[in-house]
This record gives C-alpha cells, sequence and structure tokens, in this order.
C-alpha cells in the first residue's frame, strides 16, 4: 500500500481510566464505529501526561497525538486535568515553536456517559490530520 | 532483571471480538515478543473451563506474568488477577488488553481492526514487562459512618448502620431533620399523616446512643479516602443551648423582628427567634443571626430577658469539628424548581397560584392556617382549584428533560385532601399522561379521578394570569381539541424536582460525580444503584434522582447495609498503585510537592517522601518531575515510553 494514495495517521491517544477511558469503552458498548487510526493507552489522569510523553511520541513517528481526560471540574483527583490544560498549553507553543503543526496535538473533554462524543473526537482528529500529512519533523530516523 | 516468562491469552469473546480481529494473527504476534513464553487464544477466556486454563497455563509454563487480550479492564481485570494469584503468581503481575471495546466493537475492516489490536496488546505485554509484584496496601477501617442530610433517605439511613452498633454522624444544615417529608400533610397511597409516621423516629435519632446528631450544620472539607475519611463539620451557633430550651415560646412573643418564614415556604412569617415546627428535632428554638436587631443587649436583648431557662447566649460561637468516618452517605434531598423559571406561568409573580409544597403546608393541621385550605391573598376558601402536573419537568427545550416521578401521585393525592378540606369545591388537572407505577398506585389515582367533581384535563395550560380576582387558565384539552379557559380562585403547579440547592457544591467537597441533570450520580445504573463512583461515599434518597418515600426508605435501607458491610471489616485494601520516589534521582526540587492534589509529598532532608496513606496514585507528580525521579507504582514513565513505542511499531 502506498502512503501517497491512502495515507492513515498513527495516533497515540491517552486516555484517563476514570472518564475517557469509559467513554471509550461505552462507545464500544454502543457499536459506535470511528477509524481505527488511534491507539489508547490508559493512564489514571490527564494529569498524569508528561509532556515528555507527547513528545516521544512525536519522535517515535506518531502522526498525531490526543489527551482525552475529565471535564473540568470532574476530576477523579479534583485537580489533575488543570495541571494538564496547563501543560498541554505549553505543548502547543513548544511544537509551533518547533514548526510542527500545532493540530497534530488535541486534547478533549469526554467524561464516561459520553460514548458519542469519544467516537467523534477521534473521527474529527483523523479527519483533521489527513490534509496534514505524516509528520517527519521530529521523527528519529530509525522509526522511519 | 532476568527475563520475564509473560503469557498472553487471547480471547474470541464468541464473535464478538473474532469477527473483526484475526486473533490467530494476534496471539502469534505476541509470540514473537522477546519475553512472551506462551500463548493460547479460546472462545470464552472468563468462562469457567478458560479461567481453568489460564491457572493451568501459568503453572505448567512456569510463567511470571500474564495479558489477557480481551474486554474492557473494568469488567474482567479482577477475574484474571484472581486467577493469577490462584496460580501462584502476584495478581499484580497480570493485566488486560481491551480489544473489545476499544477496537473490535469500534471498527469494522478486519485488517486495520487487526493491526489496532496487536498494538494495543503489545504495548500491554510491553508495560507487563516492568510490573513488579505488588502487595495491596492493608488499611485500618474506622468503624464510624456519616450521613449528610437529615431528611427520610438519611434518618432511616443513619438509625439502620446506628441499630447495626456503628455509631453515626448525621450532618444536617437546617436547624431540624425531618427534610421535606416532615413539610407534608398526608401521604399517598394510604393518606396516613405524614408527621405521626416521620416524628417517632426523629425521636429515635435524638435519643439513639449510637447517633451524634449535628444540625445547623454543613460540610466543609473532606479528605481521606474509602475506610478513613476525615470530615471537617462547621457548626453554625444557634445562640440557644438546646439542653436548657424549654420550647415555652416566650422569646417570640417579644422578639420585634418578622421575617418570611422559610420553613413554611413563605407563607407565614416568623420572628428572629423561631422553632421551625412543634416536632422540630433537636426541640429548640433558633436564633436566627442575619435577622435578630444585632445580638447585642443593648440594641434589644428582649427574648434574653424573658427567657427564663436561661438558654439563651449571645456570646455562643460556630464551632468547626472534625470527624474520621470510614464511610459517608449523601443523603441531600430535592428542592422544587423555582417557579421563576416558568414565565408562561407567570414566574412565580401571581398571587394565589402556589406549588405542590406550599400546598402541603395548607392541608396541614401543623401549618400557616392549621390546615384549612383557605387561599393566601384573601384567606378565602378556593372554591375552584386548577392542578397543573409536570411543570418543568419533561421538557427537555426549556426545562428539564426528565420525569420527576412523583407529581401524578402526589397531584391526585393533592385533588384527594381539597376535596376532603372542600367538600363542595371542584379540582382540575391539567397532566400530560399518568404514570402510577407502584404499589396500590394506579388505584389510588383511579378512585381520585371517579370523583365527580375533579375533572382531569389532557393538555398542557399555556398561560396565567389575573383576572378579576381570580387566576384565569388558559389550556387545551388535547383529547376534545377545545381551548379550556377557567377562572380559578387557586392554582397549585406540580414543579419539577431538581437536585436540592449546594448540591454542587457538597459533590464537588465529596469529589462524587453528578448526572446530566445535576443529580448525585450512581456508580453503575442497574448493579450498583446505592454507590457513588467513589469507594466509600453512598447514595440514598432524592438526591440521587426524583422519588417518593417508599423509594426512598429501600435506598437509605441498602445504602447503610452496604455501609455496614463496609465497616464489619477490620482492614480494608487499599490499590498498591501508588507513588515511589528514587531518592537517588531526586534533587528535592519540591516540584512534585507543588503538583500533588492530596498534599502527599513533604521534602525530608532535601528528598521527596510520599505519604503513602494519602497518595492516590494520580500520578500528577511523575508527570511533574523533570529527572523521573518519582514514579507511580506499575505506571512508571519507562512504562508508559515503551507502552508509546508499541503503540506505533509498524
Ligand atoms: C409536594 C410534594 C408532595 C409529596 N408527597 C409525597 C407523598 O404523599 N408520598 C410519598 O411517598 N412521597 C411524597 N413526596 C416525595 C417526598 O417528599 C420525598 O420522597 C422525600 O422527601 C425524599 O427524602 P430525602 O430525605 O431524600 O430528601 P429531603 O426530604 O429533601 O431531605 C433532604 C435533607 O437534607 C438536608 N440537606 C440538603 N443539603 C445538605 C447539606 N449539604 N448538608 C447537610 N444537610 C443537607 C436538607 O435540609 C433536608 O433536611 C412529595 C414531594 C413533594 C414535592
Ligand atoms: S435579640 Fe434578636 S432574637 Fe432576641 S428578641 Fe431581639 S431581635 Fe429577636
Ligand atoms: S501520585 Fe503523586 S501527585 Fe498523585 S497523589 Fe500520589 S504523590 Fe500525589
Amino acid at each position: 500500500m502506498s502512503e501517497q494514495q491512502v495515507y492513515e495517521p498513527r495516533i497515540v491517544a491517552f486516555l484517563c481510566k476514570w472518564c475517557s477511558s469509559a467513554g471509550s469503552d461505552l462507545a464500544g458498548v454502543s457499536r459506535i464505529q470511528y477509524p481505527a487510526n488511534a491507539t489508547p493507552i490508559t493512564v489514571p489522569c490527564t494529569g498524569a501526561i508528561s509532556p515528555m510523553y507527547i513528545m516521544s511520541a512525536f519522535n517515535k513517528g506518531a502522526d498525531g497525538v490526543l489527551v482525552s481526560g475529565c471535564h473540568i471540574g470532574d476530576c477523579h483527583y479534583i485537580e489533575g486535568n488543570y495541571l494538564a490544560r496547563r501543560k498541554m498549553k505549553l505543548i502547543m507553543e513548544l511544537l509551533e515553536f518547533i514548526g510542527v503543526e500545532p493540530n497534530r496535538f488535541r486534547m478533549s473533554w469526554v467524561s464516561a456517559a459520553e460514548g458519542a462524543k469519544f467516537a467523534k473526537v477521534v473521527t474529527d482528529f483523523v479527519n483533521d490530520l489527513k490534509p496534514l500529512g505524516p509528520q517527519d519533523k521530529l521523527k528519529k530516523a530509525e522509526h522511519t | 532483571m532476568t527475563k520475564k516468562r509473560t503469557g498472553v491469552f487471547v480471547c474470541h469473546c464468541g464473535t464478538n471480538i473474532a469477527a473483526t480481529v484475526d486473533v490467530a494473527k494476534v496471539a502469534k504476534e505476541m509470540a514473537g515478543e522477546n519475553t512472551v513464553a506462551f500463548t493460547q487464544e479460546y472462545v470464552y477466556m472468563c468462562s469457567e473451563p478458560g479461567q481453568e486454563s489460564v491457572v493451568q497455563a501459568i503453572k505448567d509454563n512456569k510463567l511470571d506474568s500474564v495479558v489477557v487480550t480481551c474486554c474492557s479492564p473494568n469488567l474482567h481485570e479482577k477475574t484474571f488477577r484472581d486467577n493469577a494469584e490462584r496460580a501462584g503468581i502476584n495478581n499484580f503481575t497480570c493485566e488486560i488488553a481491551n480489544i473489545r471495546e476499544q477496537c473490535s466493537w469500534v471498527h469494522n475492516d478486519k485488517a486495520k481492526g487487526t493491526e489496532k489490536a496487536i498494538k494495543i496488546s503489545r504495548s500491554v505485554v510491553r508495560r507487563v514487562n516492568r510490573n513488579q509484584a505488588l502487595d495491596a496496601v492493608a488499611v485500618n477501617v474506622t468503624r464510624r459512618a456519616m450521613v449528610i442530610g437529615g431528611g427520610i433517605a438519611g434518618i432511616q439511613a443513619a438509625l439502620d448502620i446506628a441499630n447495626a452498633g456503628i455509631e453515626v454522624v448525621l450532618v444536617e444544615k437546617q436547624a431540624t431533620i425531618g427534610g421535606r417529608m416532615l413539610q407534608l400533610s398526608e401521604t399517598f397511597p394510604t393518606l396516613d399523616c405524614s408527621q405521626c409516621v416521620l416524628s417517632p423516629k426523629m425521636v429515635e435519632v435524638k435519643r439513639h446512643p449510637k447517633i451524634k446528631l449535628m444540625t445547623y450544620s454543613d460540610v466543609q472539607e473532606v479528605t481521606g479516602s474509602v475506610g478513613n475519611f476525615r470530615v471537617k463539620v462547621h457548626k453554625r451557633s444557634t445562640f440557644v443551648d438546646p439542653d436548657k430550651c424549654k420550647i415555652c415560646d416566650h422569646c417570640t412573643v417579644v422578639c420585634p423582628v418578622v421575617v418570611p418564614n422559610e420553613y413554611e415556604l413563605n407563607l407565614t412569617a416568623r420572628r428572629a427567634i423561631y422553632i421551625p415546627y412543634a416536632q422540630a428535632i433537636p426541640a429548640s428554638f433558633t436564633l436566627d443571626e442575619d435577622a435578630c436587631l444585632g445580638l447585642n443587649p443593648v440594641v434589644c436583648g428582649k427574648c434574653k430577658d424573658v427567657c427564663e431557662a436561661g438558654a439563651i447566649d449571645y456570646d455562643m460561637r460556630s464551632q468547626t469539628v472534625v470527624e474520621d468516618v470510614g464511610a459517608i452517605v449523601v443523603a441531600t434531598g430535592f428542592d422544587l424548581y423555582d417557579q421563576a423559571n416558568m414565565q408562561e406561568l407567570g414566574g412565580g409573580k401571581i398571587e394565589d397560584v402556589l406549588d405542590g409544597l406550599q400546598f402541603e403546608r395548607l392541608c396541614s393541621a401543623s401549618g400557616a392556617t392549621q390546615g384549612h385550605v383557605l387561599r393566601p391573598s384573601d384567606h378565602k376558601e378556593p372554591k375552584e382549584v386548577v392542578f397543573i402536573q409536570c411543570v418543568g419537568s419533561r421538557d427537555p427545550a426549556k426545562h428539564c428533560a426528565y420525569c420527576s416521578k412523583i407529581c401524578c401521585m402526589y397531584t391526585a393525592k393533592h385533588a384527594r385532601l381539597y376535596k376532603k378540606h372542600v367538600p363542595d369545591g371542584r379540582a382540575y388537572v391539567f397532566y400530560i399522561d399518568i404514570r402510577s407505577g407502584g404499589k396500590g398506585y394506579e388505584e389510588f389515582v383511579q378512585r381520585t379521578m371517579e370523583d365527580d367533581d375533579t375533572l382531569y384535563l389532557r393538555g398542557r395550560v399555556s398561560k396565567l394570569y389575573r383576572h378579576n380576582g381570580k387566576v384565569r387558565v388558559l389550556g387545551t384539552d388535547t383529547l376534545t381539541g377545545q381551548n379550556v379557559e377557567i377562572d380559578a380562585d387557586m392554582v397549585v403547579l406540580a414543579l419539577a424536582m431538581v437536585p436540592s440547592k449546594g448540591t454542587t457544591e457538597i459533590a464537588k467537597v465529596l469529589k462524587i460525580g453528578r448526572d446530566k441533570d445535576g443529580f448525585m450520580a450512581e456508580a453503575h445504573p442497574k448493579l450498583r444503584p446505592v454507590e457513588s463512583v467513589t469507594g466509600g461515599i453512598y447514595l440514598a434518597g432524592a438526591a440521587q434522582a426524583p422519588k417518593d418515600i417508599p423509594e426512598t426508605v429501600a435506598q437509605a435501607g441498602a445504602a447503610a447495609a452496604k455501609v455496614i458491610a463496609l465497616l464489619s471489616q477490620a482492614t480494608l485494601n487499599r490499590s498498591p498503585l501508588i507513588a515511589k520516589v528514587r531518592r537517588s534521582h531526586c534533587t528535592g526540587c519540591g516540584m512534585c510537592v507543588e503538583a500533588c492534589p492530596f498534599i502527599a509529598i513533604r521534602l525530608e532532608g532535601g528528598k521527596a517522601v510520599v505519604n503513602e496513606a494519602l497518595c492516590e496514585g494520580c500520578g500528577s507528580c511523575s508527570a511533574t518531575c523533570l529527572r523521573a525521579a518519582i514514579d507511580v507504582k506499575n505506571v512508571t514513565q519507562l512504562q508508559i515510553y515503551e507502552m508509546i513505542e508499541a503503540c506505533l511499531a509498524v
């Protein structure tokens, strides 16, 4: 399969255990279909996601990185997602600074009750990444 | 580190997984992983033979860690961890790769689904390589409970728990317990007197040696977790010593201040010093600090002068009390939807348009009119009364989307009570449809409808306004298609039940979730209806959803049973997935101390130290530490990096 013809962006999706991972489970239970581009990694909280994880994902060849957690104010750990939101803003600026399209990084709030929203977040992200083409600015040589 | 011997067990889940994921290929790919010593696929891994084969395979192949690629860990993580333990290995060396909810069920392209399932499985295999064997942390349980809210839900829960021999702290924000039930006149479907059934329970609460009652109090702060909560309760001053107050009522006679009486839903007034109801528990007067002329004998001091019992103390101060409890029941109840939101029905500004609770007070012998149904504007007996159901309910566009569940029933009751008080009166009931599920409920409504002077009209009311000393009601009868116009003496609105004021705040303090309508959210709608998502916090009564008294009492009993079961254990197992500091890497910068939402980290001798009792394992610290010196066990930075790599491998 040639990449030019059917380019499928590769996404790492960091999901918090309490809300977005449960929301993605609900999408499953409801059999809501969405593209298979995003591979989930469940973490305790979006607050546990180090900016380094995101850079590492780009390094290792991700075309997009998604971080999804509880709605602001609903964090299981009180304020983890506030911390995350602050950090993630920095990520956007950093990406822009080093010349990677900041839209390759996305943050969303999906609760355990929002299966359909989870599916939409992934679908939209895949659609928005497609026109950008493969990310190779940060990709390390050994991963190409 | 010696090389791991991981077993990977791939479940077909019938065709649930196998239809969109090539399970054989997943197993084959995993077999190629460096640390995988064994792979197996099976049609239903969670079935009895499936589980047995996992146990057997662990033993036969000397596996030291396990990955089951199957459904969500929320379903079977415990199942397979128990199996790991049965087979003699540590249960924390077993992890689940979710290839059903997060993969096979949401993709229909088999090639892509399989590719993703492989990535997910591989990432979990890599994670498990670095999983440590961990032991659940046993923590002692505080054998005491707290109930927040002293309505019938809280009263029932407190009594049930206390009768099991467990001490209970019952916290009520108002000056008396009893909640809404104390405001009701008679109750459907038996029409027995509400206070008569409730008062003995209230007295029992007061007298129970195992119940500590704190009225006029608010929960301010909750720390800790299941088994060991620490709660800060703010007890406002009532300026009257309940042990001395003789309820002689001398003070109210002399108090010059008159304010609306919120306990009578503002139908009457009260003094600055007052007792909410004759049946109030604690049986004592309360001095309303905001209304009083200044708690100062120079300014007024009349009540103190006449109080022979010497119960009044202007210097009494509010207190903050700390209570340690192992479990909490939330029973904060409901309010009625604010009439101000119902602009088309006058927005609460039209005289003689009442809400259901106000009507209860008009019927109640202990109410403002001593049980005579008299309309507020001129104290005359209303001869035509219109009752309107579903006000603010079942209206997703403008108001509450849900059905408040009990209004059909209490409106039928209101029509009956009205006819009892005003036998020559006429009642009209506007309804959308009648929902009367419940023992004896349908019969109750039918009997009300059969009354010749009670007219049930199917339809919505479009407008209310004052007209010639009456309230004009404009509506449509959708069964006949005709417009209806009634000049009523009084109108009663069956307003939607909404979470009580302060629910948002108390949910935040407790760190429990709320549902889309703002009620307290249960952990599972079918299987865990009285638990919140937070361990050790349970729900009862109308705080969780609109419900009537029988249902409230049943739920309160269920919540109490859960509390009793929890507190019957001497120790509890806490998740060992908590933070750990690598002292050699820690420079003592203190960034993690700042980041921790649970104040679980302190610096000691220039190094971060985690308080294991407080750490919840959120990982905020590890995401902040620039030197990777702090990690949550089994979710370490190194593990995440390897999972990322696995997700992106082609
Ligand atoms: C008009 C009307 C008529 C009704 N008639 C009937 C009937 O005939 N039969 C029937 O079965 N049901 C009837 N009901 C329903 C009944 O009132 C409820 O089922 C019942 O009151 C629910 O009890 P609860 O304890 O959950 O809530 P509530 O009665 O609302 O009690 C909650 C208590 O918690 C306290 N509280 C709230 N927040 C806090 C906080 N943060 N801290 C401390 N305390 C707090 C409140 O002050 C209150 O005392 C009627 C309801 C209405 C509106
Ligand atoms: S001191 Fe306050 S409560 Fe007492 S009589 Fe005067 S105004 Fe009323
Ligand atoms: S994981 Fe870290 S930040 Fe979270 S509670 Fe534990 S010590 Fe605090």
